[in-house]
Parts: structure tokens; sequence; C-alpha cells
């Protein structure tokens, strides 16, 4: 077990989350509710299990924090109220601002538009993929 | 030829769905020897029973058949209705046409032939019913308990309380069982000697009770309200009505290296000892198999010591014979040792310990004076792994361990894991599990408390090797929820080893004739409906000899056992169940067989002397049955290779006239 190991990580995922990865139960409602299950390496209640061994590293090098859709269907179904969505966008955050780099520019985005998307997609794009 | 009654029940739309209840009967009131032929919604209704009544006295009925749901469910129903009117209860058959018709089919046509099959069985049988006599038997006023653990002493306070005498057998020196050495309580955390001397001491102090400690059972003969059982008084050695408990003796005692069973061998006692402070008789005890004085003759320092003369090396076993109209099974489990499991390194690492070894190395009266330290080298341990499921739920094929979930060791591990991390909370503590198995008032709550509020590591997998290197334990497990190998170095590993009934409970329930499973719990006589009582009748278990079980339930199901047998106690005589076998003696040969089959011991032999020709006469040795004792199996009817036995009620006639009637079509 790593539970030393980025204790720092942890630590700040915890904090700016605000949530109790010991609450889960394990059930798994999170990751069968999850509309983005099949573009997800690591599911919503892998991101609980993980954060809580302090893997903060495997989650932050993998492509699912940007796949989650931050629908928030997993914190609201969750039995226990761990709110996993608030895990993954904490994660998420403590790679961007890390890095100092933003997972996209702005002017990537008009080319990505199309007129399906929801006018809400783009404004929460611009808060999930840049600090 | 009986004039016979038929009265076929609707059950509603159970029976009458499937069956046509008209056609039933209209085909029974052709049968001979029928009078009257009814249907009615619900014969078991007031006024269902008021109509089988009325028909009784008008067409003045010497048998009655009911077509309708089990006999289990109502034949006492239908019995007693009958009895009112003057009919003997026994003059009445059910015809089960709701479980043995209705409920498995679905076809009408052949539902209803099948009723009427039965119908016509019923009223065969009832040609040759004879009316039957309960007999009565009286009841001696007194219980046996046999095991003073909590289970026991709670069975034994509460009849007590009702005012009747009970007696507790215990083998050990001391009633208080496994609780005694029990540290806490789940799932308040109550101290467990903080709640069970008190009620060693109402035990001690009840005028009611009396204890036979550090004895055993040697017999028991008799039956149900007349049992006589002989007790082994094992020789103590030290005489009980002087011993004031002053513990004189066992710290004068020149034998200093005794292992102390009360604190799992972890340290030592005197070969003259008092289990532990609050023991209940405190009277001491000379362990005969480490006394120098006993095995050599030499010492007698205890005996010098000892300022009343209470010591006495001459001391014999006592047999002492006593009357109780009930028993209550009370004998309680042990923890299975886990030394065949090779893997988890019990056998060969000292530090690692099962979970009671742990409850009394955090006992304030402990080894250690409640410090948690590690058994090899007196370490605090910073590194704890628990494994549960240790000789549970295993194949029972390839006896691995015991096919049963032990139930208790879900919470106990919940609760040392919980007391560590309280006390010493720069311990890691890990859980191993298969299943987190907590329903119970506050139990889940619990559990969740050791997780969420004190941080204990559960994780989902099982160890698979403990290795000692160098003064640490190297556990390595799996991580089944991430995928995982697991490498944990630890430094105290403990084992939550499965619940198996104590050793001497096969003995004593083939001496109670009561039955047992295959892994030696005592059998209830319904699983659902007669939890607590063996299906020999006089017989009640209490606590885990029944199954496992924690403390509260332990402490309901022997306040439940107390409730039976004082409502058996309560009757003045009882009245037996007239359906018995019965032995025709011309018939007999004497062979033994239907004695050899009965689970009840109702039969014996004697020597008779029988009528010959030409005015002699002959001894021969010919069967007779205890209708008290005996259940009405007809195991015994079976056997008997000459046809002397028959079961009243049940009788070889009655049961072949059933089956000529379901034959002929």
């Amino acid at each position: 077990m790593s539970h030393n190991k980025n204790a720092a990580a942890v630590e700040e995922v915890l904090r700016s989350s605000g949530v109790d990865v010991r609450k889960c139960m394990r059930c798994g409602k999170c990751t069968a509710t999850c509309p983005a299950f099949d573009e997800m390496e690591y599911h919503p209640h892998q991101f609980v299990y993980m954060v809580e061994k302090g893997q903060i590293d495997k989650l932050a090098a993998s492509d699912s924090i940007y796949r989650c859709l931050s629908c928030f269907a997993c914190m609201e179904r969750c039995p226990r109220q761990v709110e996993p969505a608030k895990l993954i966008e904490a994660v998420r955050l403590h790679v961007i601002r890390a890095k100092g780099a933003n997972h996209l520019k702005p002017e990537q985005i008009p080319a990505m538009l199309d007129e399906d998307l929801p006018q809400q997609a783009i404004a929460s794009a611009f808060r999930k993929y840049s600090k | 030829m009986q004039r016979i009654g038929v009265f076929v029940c609707h059950c509603g739309t159970n029976i009458a769905a499937t069956v046509d209840v008209k056609a039933v009967v209209e085909a029974l009131s052709h049968e001979p020897g029928v009078v009257f032929a009814t249907d009615y919604q619900y014969m078991c209704s007031e006024s269902g029973q008021t109509l089988m009544r009325e028909a009784i006295r008008e067409h003045k009925l010497g048998g009655v058949v009911v077509c309708s749901c089990s006999p289990r469910m109502h034949e006492a129903t239908f019995r007693k209705a009958a009895a009112k009117e003057g009919l003997n209860p026994y003059m009445v058959e059910i015809a089960n046409i709701r479980e043995q018709v209705s409920w498995i089919h679905k076809d009408i046509k052949e539902g209803t032939e099948k009723a009427i099959i039965l119908g016509r069985a019923a009223i065969a049988k009832v040609h040759l019913n004879q009316p039957l006599q309960a007999g009565e038997s009286p009841v001696t006023k007194r219980a046996l308990v046999i095991g003073g653990g909590i289970a026991g002493i709670q069975t034994a306070l509460d009849i007590a309380e009702a005012g009747f005498e009970v007696d507790i057998v215990e083998k050990e020196p001391t009633i208080g069982g496994k609780m005694a050495q029990i540290d806490k309580t789940f799932p308040t955390l109550d101290c467990a000697a903080c709640i069970l001397t008190p009620k060693m001491v109402d035990v001690a102090q009840h005028e009611k009770i009396k204890i036979f400690s550090y004895s055993e059972i040697e017999s028991v003969k008799g039956f149900v309200g007349n049992f006589r059982v002989a007790i082994r008084r094992k020789a103590r050695y030290v005489d009980e009505d002087k011993c004031t408990g002053c513990g004189i003796c066992t710290e004068k005692c020149p034998q200093k290296k005794v292992p102390n069973e009360f604190n799992m061998g972890f340290d030592t006692r005197r070969a003259v000892y008092i289990p532990f402070a609050q023991a209940v008789p405190k009277v001491a005890t000379i362990d005969a198999n480490y006394c120098t004085m006993l095995k050599t003759g030499k010492c007698g320092v205890c005996a010098k010591f000892c300022g009343v003369g209470a010591i006495d090396y001459k001391q014999q076993d006592q047999i002492v014979e006593r009357e109780y109209g009930a028993i209550v099974a009370a004998t309680g489990f042990n923890p299975l040792k886990p030394t065949q499991y090779d893997e988890l390194g019990y056998a060969t690492c000292a530090d690692v310990v099962t979970s009671l070894e742990l409850e009394r190395l955090m006992n304030a009266a402990g080894p250690t004076a409640g410090t948690l330290l590690r058994p090899s080298d007196k370490k605090h341990p910073h590194t704890i792994v628990f494994v549960q499921c240790v000789g549970s739920r295993c194949d029972a094929e390839n006896e691995k361990g015991k096919p049963y979930c032990s139930k208790i060791c879900c919470m106990y591990t919940a609760k040392h894991a919980m007391l560590i991390r309280d006390k010493y909370p720069d311990t890691e503590v890990y859980v191993f599990y298969i299943d987190v198995r907590t329903p119970g008032k506050n139990f889940d709550e619990f559990y969740r408390r050791a997780v969420e509020q004190y941080g204990v590591h559960y994780i989902k997998g099982q160890v698979g090797k403990v290795v000692e290197e160098n003064g640490t334990l190297k556990v390595q497990a799996s991580d089944l929820l991430s995928g995982e190998q697991l490498h944990i170095d630890a430094d105290l590993v403990v084992l939550a080893t499965a619940v198996e009934p104590d050793k001497s409970a096969r003995g004593i329930a083939t001496m109670l004739t009561a039955s047992m499973d295959t892994n030696d719990f005592f059998t209830e006589a319904h699983a659902k409906l007669r939890p607590v009582e063996s299906p020999t009748a006089g017989i009640f278990l209490s606590g885990v000899c029944q199954g496992p079980k924690d403390i509260p339930e332990t402490v309901s199901q022997a306040s439940a056992a107390a409730a039976k047998v004082i409502g058996l106690l309560a009757k003045d005589k009882l009245t037996c169940n007239p359906c018995v076998a019965q032995s025709d003696e011309l018939l007999c040969n004497g062979c033994s067989s239907c004695e050899r089959v009965c689970p009840y011991g109702a039969i014996t032999y004697s020597d008779k002397e029988f009528r010959g020709p030409n005015r002699t006469t002959l001894i021969r040795r010919v069967a007779s049955v205890n209708p008290a004792v005996c259940q009405g199996c007809g195991a015994c009817t079976v056997a008997c290779p000459s046809g002397a036995m028959d079961l009243k009620g049940f009788s070889n006639r009655q049961i072949m006239a059933e089956v000529d009637a379901i034959c002929k079509m």
C-alpha cells in the first residue's frame, strides 16, 4: 500500500474537493450510472479508492480526468454522499495547476464546436480545461 | 361402518382456483360410510367450525374428513372443534388438498382428480381410526442447565426468577464461559467483565440456583418432565464448603509453570488456582496434572498455608443423581485452532495470534495488564493485519474448515481495529475481508465508524502468505478492488478464527438423544417456529451450541429457552401424544431391532412370563414402549421384522387402507 506516498497531493485533492473518501462503501453505483464509462480508463469508483490509497499520480497521468463530463450523476446517486465528480475535478485542477499549462487553449476551441453543442458545455469547458 | 362427514374447504381461491370443490364434494359423497358432504369457503373460520360441529350433532357423525390445508396448519383446530361435540379428536382426518394439490398443480381437471383421490384415502383411513386417549405424566419442577457461560447463566436466572429450581453444571472450575475472557463487547464497547460478573454473582446468590462447577454430565435417563441425571463432580482436592477463596494457596504453591488457559497460555499460573479474580464459585482448584503432591506425594505447601483446612488431597470424584423436568443445553463454543493453515504462520510465528488471544493481550487483567504488546519481543506493534474468515466459509468437502459463516468475527474484528486505533493512533490497521457482514442493531454503523472515523484500512481480499523475517511478519495479500497484490510489513497478525461447538457437545447430545447437524451444532425442532427447542421433548437449546451467535442474540435466545422451560415446569401434568408406538407382545421376537433404531430411547426390553401350552409358563424377552418418551416417529414399526410394532393412529392397516384407496381407480 502506498498510503504515505504523494501525501501532499492527496491532502490537496481531499481539501480542494471536500470529499471524505472513507465514506465510500464500494457499491459501484457511481460507475454504474456514469455516461462516460466507455471513454474512461479509471472510473468514478476507482477515483475514490485510488485517492484513498494515495495513487494520485496514476489518476493525474490518465486521460480520464478530461473524459469526465461533469454531469454529476455520480454525485446525485451516491448513497453515501461521497461525490466522486468533485474528486475527479479536484485531481484535474491539481494537474492543471501543477503543470502551469492548460489542457486546452481558448483559441483551439472554435474549431471543435458544432451546432448541437450546448452553450453550457462551452462555458464549462473554459472552467474544466484551463485554470 | 363409521358415519362419516366430509368437509371440503375453498381456502378462498387458494384451493378453489385449482380444484373444483363442488366436484370433490359430489364424488366423495358416494364413498362408503359418507352420510354428509359439503364445501365451505373457510373451514377454519369460526363459522366453518360451527358448520362442522352442527353436522357432527345432526348427522351423528363418528368420523370427520376435512379436505383443506396441511394438517400442520389446522389439524389441531378441527380436532378441538370435534372434541367440543364429544367426538374423539383422533377420529378427524385431514386430506391435504392445498399444499399437495392446488399449490403444486395448474390444471383444474388434474387437481380435482387428485383431491378426490386424497379425500378417498382419508375416508378409508377414518374407517379404521380408533378413539385414542392421551395419557398424562407428572413434571419434576426443576431444570438442569448444561454449561455456565452467558447463555446458561441467563437461562438459569430467568427460570429461577420464575420460581423454579435450577442446577447449572459447568465443566470448568468457574462459570462465566468465553464472555469472561473477552475484553470489550460490541457495539457499545462496554467491558465484558463489568456486565458479566454481576450476573455471575446473581447466580451464586440466587436461592433457587445450585452451581455444580468442575462437574460433568455422566448419564441421562428418563423423559420429558422426568429426567434422571447423574452428575460427576470432579475431584478439585479442595473442600468447596470450607474454601473462602482467600487465594493464599495460589500464592504459596511452588509449582509456578502451569500454562494459564484463561490467558490463552500467554502467562503461567500455579498448580492450585482460581481462574480469575471474579470467579464463581470463588474456590481454589488443584490441577492434578501439575500438582507435585498429587503426583509424587511430596509437597503439601497449600495444605500447610490454608487457614481453614480446605485442601483435601484424598478427594475423589463424586456422582450425584438429580431429577429434572427439563434440560437446557448451553454447551457453547471454542475458537478453531488455526494450526492447519501453514500459510498463515500461526504455528510458527509467535506474533500471529487468534482474536481470542488478542482479547487477553488487550485486557487489563491479561498478561500485559492491558498494554498491547506483541508476544515475541513485548514491543508495541505499529502495523497490525487482521485476517477474517479463517476456517469459516470453507468448502465442507475438503475439510479446509467449517462451511458456515461464524457470524461474530466481522463485528469483533471491527471492535479490535477500532480499539487499537483509538488507544494507539500511531498504529496502521489493515483488515482483509471476503465480505463484511454486519447486520444487527447499530452494527453496520459500528463497522462504518471503524472505517470512517478511525481510518481502519478495509481491503477486499485475503491474505495468502505470512512469513517471519527478522522479527517482521511479511504479509502477502490481494486487493481485489484494485487488482493488486499487496506486501505489508506487519508487527502483529490477528486471525479471526471460526467458531466451533465445544467438543463435549457431541457426547452430551448422545446422552440427551438430541439431534445434531454435521457441524455438531444442536438441531432445533423447527428452524423458524421452534428455534430454542430440540426435537426431543424436554430438551431446550441456549446459545452458540445451536449455531454461531453474538452476546445480544445469545442472551435473547437464552431467555427464550427459559420461557419454554418455565412453560413446561408450570404444568403439573403433561399430556402425551397418544399416537405412539405399541408392541404386540405376542408377536415380538425380542430381536432388539426397534430398540436400536429408536432415536428417543423409548423402547426397553424385559423378560415376561407367558402362558404356554399344558399349563406351562415360558419366559420371553419382549419390547415395551414408554408412551411418555415415544415421539411417534414410526422408525420402530419399519424396523420390526415380525410386525409386532405398530403406531397408534398410523397403524399398518390404516396406511395400507389409504394406499388401497389411492390405487383403486
